[in-house]
């Protein structure tokens, strides 16, 4: 088993925050994981990616060509990734940032590939703070594949908040229940 | 009948190498009265540098270190943090100190290394052959400005002592010279002094010490020894900066 | 009893180790990618009783590292390839010295200002000549954060065994990138050193500590004592070697180039590929006798991909160790340019079916 994700948005959407946490739940689930930030002027409002793998093997590569999963938060990071999305791969996009009809006329880079579209924008703001999207994404992603449980969630995400940011967990958590509950209801509506 | 004046215990009896009429001497010799005299050769650590006084170890029976060139401060801090317990002095030249190392020794002396500082200051790179260096005076020709150091050119002397004295982790900073005997025991006592700033943790201390240099100045030792009196006039001598007594 | 896992950069994990190695005190000076590494030193040498500063320059810290040796301290600094060679003055003097400490270059692309992204450019200043002078370091290359903790903590007891400057060279993929790192407490050996260290002159003559031997017979025993002690330093060569010696082809590659690489042997090992994979991980001394062997292994003729982040500098190693007893291959990415294991997969077949070998 070996799940390959490139996370991806604008400096400030807390990618490398969501990175970070997928890789360090993934770890305590009891996987081997790795996290490659970009850094530098990107960490300071370009967009901004990075790459999560979590499998029951070894890693060798940090580096992924071609990954299985994508999580697409703004529109010029979709452009840069859904081509480099295997084929059979499957990506969850921010409707609220990328709009249905700007990505149609690319519809052969999405022809082979899943594409689920969540207002993760809004269910952020519904949680509480627009800025915890990328929880909510997390959530949806989680909901999709199962890698780890709710409690270990909890670990990791106590845990990247620090003393610092403690205050910041629950609104954290309803967001992440939030793209959870959304990713379900739209896998049944679908 | 007691003996006024005895050969230092931490001076080697090695004949020195320095130039006839050179100044080395005299501070290396005072320089181990002060050890003597404070008790100091157990824990002091000598920082050598690169110029004439590079054989420092020659003459000086306590550990020494050899920096590499202008690094003196640098390494003695890298000492003195880890060993608070020493006492660590560096000697140095005006080239090392205030040209390729003033960087080193101006943070240094602004962070407060508790470690003293003694610089020779004959204006000129005595080893290399007398080029130039930042002290050189006004017009005073060198191998390397051979009609004279013109301020349009290579700027004006570099007053380091006055310098160091404006910062305020600096305990002690002062200029003497030994041409005369009267200097030579107003220099001893400089040295007692910045010797005992660091031993009271009082901060960077600095001594700066005219000194000659006949061959590459192109005088007689006589002559040269008069000279560094020229010296005065541009680096005058005395206390600087003194931190009173901690209490 | 499972020991404890934490995610953390290759950056950190190089902290972690100094520190598990016995590190008490770090000089440096700030540069991009290896800030975490004085970062995490601030916070956890004075909890510790060490000594931790920051240096107005790459130049100071090394200075201010050379004195902390002199003393008997655990010292170690860390910077990125510009920061590096303004070093290399420093490097000289404590090679000459001979002076223990830990130096860690997490590579940047360069040469000048370069970028921040990934690069092996520094192999060759690493390897052949860390400053003026003859002298060598001994110079290990962690290709993981488990790998980069325990490296830099033996790194300690390498540089007061050989007396001698340790280098861990790592690069900004393995320094940003994070993986789990299990927590153990290595063993590390303390020497004895009262016997040359500086410490004052109590009950003895003063000692002395120089580099400058004006006589050219005693330099030159001097420089034949160095040498013999890099000779005595083959007993430390380490690699990773996964081949048979059947294979047709080899890859040799080191540091982040060789965890791309890996994942590429595996796959086309996976498709019945004859592909082997060989990393040295000390690059100096470098595993020469390892890849000849490899190289006569099966009377089978291989050929030998050497696959860098640079323009092609460990190649001249692998050929010189080879001496014609291999076809020698130079893959070399110029810095900031990453290859996907997918793209050395293609060169590799590219190379399989080359009936004759490039010339490099």
């Amino acid at each position: 088993m070996r799940f390959e994700i490139i996370l991806s948005g604008f400096g400030g959407q807390g990618i490398l925050f969501a990175g970070n946490l997928l890789a360090l739940a993934g770890m305590y689930q009891g996987y081997q994981v790795s996290f490659l930030p970009v850094y530098g002027p990107e960490m300071r409002g370009g967009t901004c990616h990075c790459t999560v793998i979590i499998s029951d093997r070894e890693i060798s590569s940090p580096l992924v060509k071609e990954p299985g999963y994508l999580i697409v938060l703004n529109l010029p990071s979709f452009f840069k990734f859904i081509p480099r999305l295997r084929s059979g791969g499957l990506a969850i996009v921010n409707s609220d940032l990328v709009e249905r009809r700007e990505t149609e006329e690319f519809h052969n880079l999405t022809m082979d590939k899943e594409i689920l579209w969540l207002p993760l924008s809004s269910l952020a703001e519904q949680a509480g703070s627009p800025l915890a999207l990328n929880m909510c994404a997390i959530g949806a992603f989680n909901g999709l594949l199962k890698l780890f449980s709710e409690k270990i969630f909890k670990k990791a995400l106590r845990e990247m908040l620090g003393k610092d940011k403690a205050h910041l967990f629950e609104v954290n958590r309803r967001a992440y229940l939030k793209g959870k509950s959304a990713i379900k209801n739209l896998k049944e509506s679908i | 009948m007691s003996k006024p004046f005895d050969f230092p215990k931490c001076l080697k009896r090695n004949t020195f190498h320095y130039c006839p009429g050179c100044h080395h001497g005299i501070v290396h010799r005072l320089i181990c009265e002060v050890i003597d005299e404070l008790n100091l050769k157990d824990k002091t650590i000598g920082l050598a540098s690169i110029g004439c006084s590079c054989f420092l170890y020659f003459y000086i029976d306590v550990d020494i270190l050899e920096a590499p060139h202008g690094r003196a401060c640098s390494v003695a801090t890298g000492i003195k943090r880890m060993r608070p317990d020493l006492f660590v002095f560096t000697y140095q030249g005006d080239g090392d100190f205030s040209a390729i190392g003033l960087g080193d020794s101006i943070h240094a002396a602004s962070r407060g290394e508790k470690i003293t500082a003694i610089m020779i200051n004959n204006t000129v790179y005595g080893m290399t052959g007398g080029q130039v260096s930042p002290t050189t005076l006004l017009y005073q020709k060198t191998t390397t400005t051979p009609l004279g150091r013109d301020p349009q050119r290579e700027g004006y002397p570099l007053k380091v002592a006055e310098i160091l004295a404006t910062f305020e982790a600096v305990a002690f900073c002062a200029r003497s010279a030994v041409n005369n005997p009267k200097r030579v025991k107003e220099t001893k006592n400089y040295l007692k002094k910045a010797f005992k700033a660091q031993l009271e943790n009082k901060g960077f201390s600095y001594v700066e010490i005219l000194s000659s240099c006949p061959v590459n100045w192109r005088m007689d030792a006589v002559s040269a020894n008069y000279h560094v009196d020229k010296l005065t006039e541009v680096y005058p001598l005395g206390i600087f900066k003194e931190l009173p007594p901690k209490k | 009893m499972k020991s404890k896992r934490i995610l953390v950069k290759g950056v950190e994990a190089i902290a972690l180790g100094a520190l598990a190695g016995g590190c008490n005190c770090y000089f440096g000076y700030p540069i991009t990618p290896q800030n975490e590494i004085p970062e995490l030193m601030s916070v956890e040498l004075p909890k510790r009783g060490g000594v931790f500063l920051q240096a107005e320059s790459e130049t100071s810290a090394i200075n201010m590292v050379l004195g902390a040796s002199a003393v008997g301290a655990r010292a170690m600094t860390s910077s990125s390839s510009p920061g590096i060679s303004l070093m290399s003055e420093g490097f000289s003097y404590l090679i000459a010295l001979e002076l223990p400490c830990v130096i860690v270059n997490v590579m940047r692309g360069g040469p000048g200002l370069g970028g921040i992204e990934a690069s092996q450019g520094d192999y060759f200043q690493a390897v052949k000549a860390p400053g003026h002078g003859d002298g060598k370091f001994l110079v290990l290359a962690p290709y993981s954060c488990n790998e980069a903790y325990e490296l830099t903590a033996k790194a300690f007891e390498l540089a007061e065994k050989y007396r001698n400057p340790v280098m861990i060279l790592s690069d900004a993929i393995l320094g940003q990138m994070k993986e789990p790192l299990t927590l153990k407490s290595p063993k590390i050996k303390t020497l004895e050193k009262d016997d040359w260290i500086l410490s004052g002159a109590k009950d003895r003559p003063g000692r002395v500590i120089k580099s400058l031997f004006l006589d050219s017979a005693e330099l030159a025993e001097r420089n034949l004592k160095l040498k013999q002690k890099y000779q005595k330093m083959e007993v430390e060569i380490k690699f990773e070697r996964l081949a048979e010696g059947s294979e047709e082809l080899i890859i040799v590659a080191f540091g982040s180039m060789a965890r791309i690489c890996k994942e590429a042997v595996f796959n086309l090992r996976a498709r019945g590929y004859p592909v082997g994979f060989f990393r040295p991980i000390t690059l100096f001394p470098f595993p020469r006798k390892a890849l000849c062997e490899l190289a006569e292994s099966h009377q089978k003729r291989k050929k030998f991909l050497v696959v860098e982040l640079n323009c092609g500098q460990m190649v001249e190693d692998v050929a010189s160790a080879l001496c014609g007893k291999g076809d020698i291959l130079s893959l070399a990415y110029p810095p900031s340019v990453l290859p996907f294991p997918e793209d050395i997969e293609r060169e590799i077949i590219k190379c399989l079916n080359l009936s004759t070998s490039l010339n490099v």
